[in-house]
């Protein structure tokens, strides 16, 4: 299993439950927004805390509540593409590209600076600020950063939502690259459904939440706090030629 | 104007080491009072808030009466002190430069504090997931985008540290050469008849040494980290 996900995720009264499992390649998590897929990315990648349950990724257990394990975020090697690139601002293209590059050993790098430069077509910015890009350069750039990190795994939050359409096409090639020839295992949420449909070999379908929080002036006993359920299911990908082909 | 008197040297250079030690000293734990205020959640929190304003808020000769409680010869800290490493503050330099640290550890704090809230989290995530552990996320994010922020308390905390009379001359009295800082020394040379130019050339230093450090925290702030990265890429 690349993804095996039981966890209880707390984000102020609500309690948000996921699970799911998904086999090798890219999983696509799709529903609407406020559904908690950001929250899901969060605690794979250990920026949240489940409150119970497990996270594995590729057979290696990231957190799991009853053995007491919680690996840190810096000991998880994710790449993870935030929906707001969180470029550092006080650092050139440069120097943001090399941050997690320099902090893994070079035998376990897979990807060559020059290689993700030339993929990304962001060689000519290396000198700029942050803040002077555009934020479809700003977001390749994030995801050279996150890529040059040499992660075991992606984890991309709508990382296309601010490409334009020209770009749009080679990073969905990279991103295909990456899963059929490294063969990482990917997160990837998205809206678009063309986009979905292109890259995911299996689909989980993120509902929003449908209970409603207690009502403040009526206090619940211990015992029978309200639970907001969070149904996730796995939907199969719609075969299209593409897909078919790959299998 | 002619060069600066031996008496003038003096008092500009107690001034000097007065206000280097007080804020060198007082620099980690404005900092670390600031951390907590920022970043930490703990009972008492409100009330170390207010404890750390109090030189802020209070009368300065009653902050230099309370030192005098707690560090006098006799006084709990002072004997402490004095016990430990040989170190007492009354009527010596050392306690002229502790009343300047009490005096500008607030508004350090309050700076530090208000630059570290600013620093967006999401970064500091990011450093993470990038493999940087808490330490290097700090010091290559953390500490650089709060580095305005720390430069402005240090440049507070020096002139409100240079310019600190009433705790001091409480506390550590005026003595020439051993308390007597520029403040002090204006003071004192205000009593005798006749030394208008005296005074006017010791405010003149006074201003002086206020907008060097001044220029000094701009020069600080500006100078950037670049270029440390180009022989790789």
């Amino acid at each position: 299993m690349s993804f095996d996900i039981a966890m209880t995720l707390q984000r102020g009264s609500l309690h948000m439950t996921y699970e799911f499992t998904a086999g090798p390649g890219l999983t696509a998590l799709f529903g609407p927004s406020g559904a908690g897929k950001t929250s899901l990315l969060d605690a794979v990648a250990g920026l949240a805390r489940p409150t119970d349950g497990h996270i594995a990724v590729a057979g290696t257990v990231l957190f799991d509540r009853a053995r007491k394990i919680d690996l840190k975020p810096e000991k998880r090697r994710c790449g993870y593409v935030f929906q707001d690139h969180r470029l550092f601002p006080h650092r050139s293209v440069r120097r943001n590209l090399l941050y997690g590059w320099r902090l893994v050993r070079p035998e376990e790098r897979w990807l060559s600076i020059d290689l993700a430069l030339d993929l990304l077509g962001i060689g000519h910015l290396l000198d700029r600020m942050p803040a002077t890009l555009s934020g479809g350069e700003a977001q390749r750039v994030a995801i050279g950063r996150a890529l040059l990190s040499a992660p075991r795994f992606l984890l991309m939050d709508e990382p296309l939502a601010s490409v334009d359409a020209n770009r749009r096409e080679e990073i969905l090639s990279l991103i295909e690259r990456i899963r059929d020839e490294l063969k990482l295992p990917i997160l990837y949420v998205s809206h678009d459904r063309a986009e979905v449909e292109r890259l995911a070999q299996q689909i989980v379908a993120v509902e929003p939440v449908q209970a409603k929080a207690a009502p403040r002036d009526q206090v619940a006993p211990i015992n029978s706090r309200p639970i907001n359920m969070r149904r996730i299911s796995l939907v199969p990908a719609p075969m299209s030629s593409s897909l078919a082909s790959r299998k | 104007m002619g060069g600066l008197s031996p008496e003038e040297w003096e008092v500009l250079l107690l001034s000097l080491k007065v206000s280097g030690v007080a804020i060198a000293a007082v620099l980690p734990l404005a900092f670390g009072l600031a951390w907590m205020l920022a970043r930490w959640r703990f009972p008492g929190k409100v009330l170390l808030d207010a404890v750390v304003h109090l030189p802020l808020v209070l009368p300065p000769v009653v902050t230099g009466w309370l030192l005098l409680l707690t560090f006098g010869t006799n006084a709990p800290l002072g004997r402490f002190f004095a016990d430990t490493i040989g170190l007492t503050f009354l009527f010596r330099w050392t306690g002229a430069a502790l009343a300047a640290a009490v005096m500008a550890l607030p508004l350090m704090v309050r700076a530090m504090r208000l630059s570290l809230e600013t620093v967006d989290r999401r970064l500091e995530n990011a450093a993470r997931t990038l493999g940087a552990g808490p330490w290097r996320t700090f010091f290559t994010v953390t500490l650089p985008l709060a580095t305005p922020g720390i430069m402005a308390g240090l440049v507070l905390g020096l002139a409100r540290s240079v310019g600190e009379f009433g705790a001091t001359i409480t506390f550590a009295s005026n003595i020439p050469g051993e308390t007597q800082t520029l403040p002090l020394a204006i003071y004192s040379a205000l009593q005798l008849p006749g030394s208008e130019w005296q005074v006017a050339r010791l405010a003149g230093l006074s201003v002086l040494l206020s907008v060097s450090a001044l220029a000094l925290s701009e020069w600080l702030s500006r100078r950037n980290s670049e270029g440390k990265d180009r022989h790789v890429l």
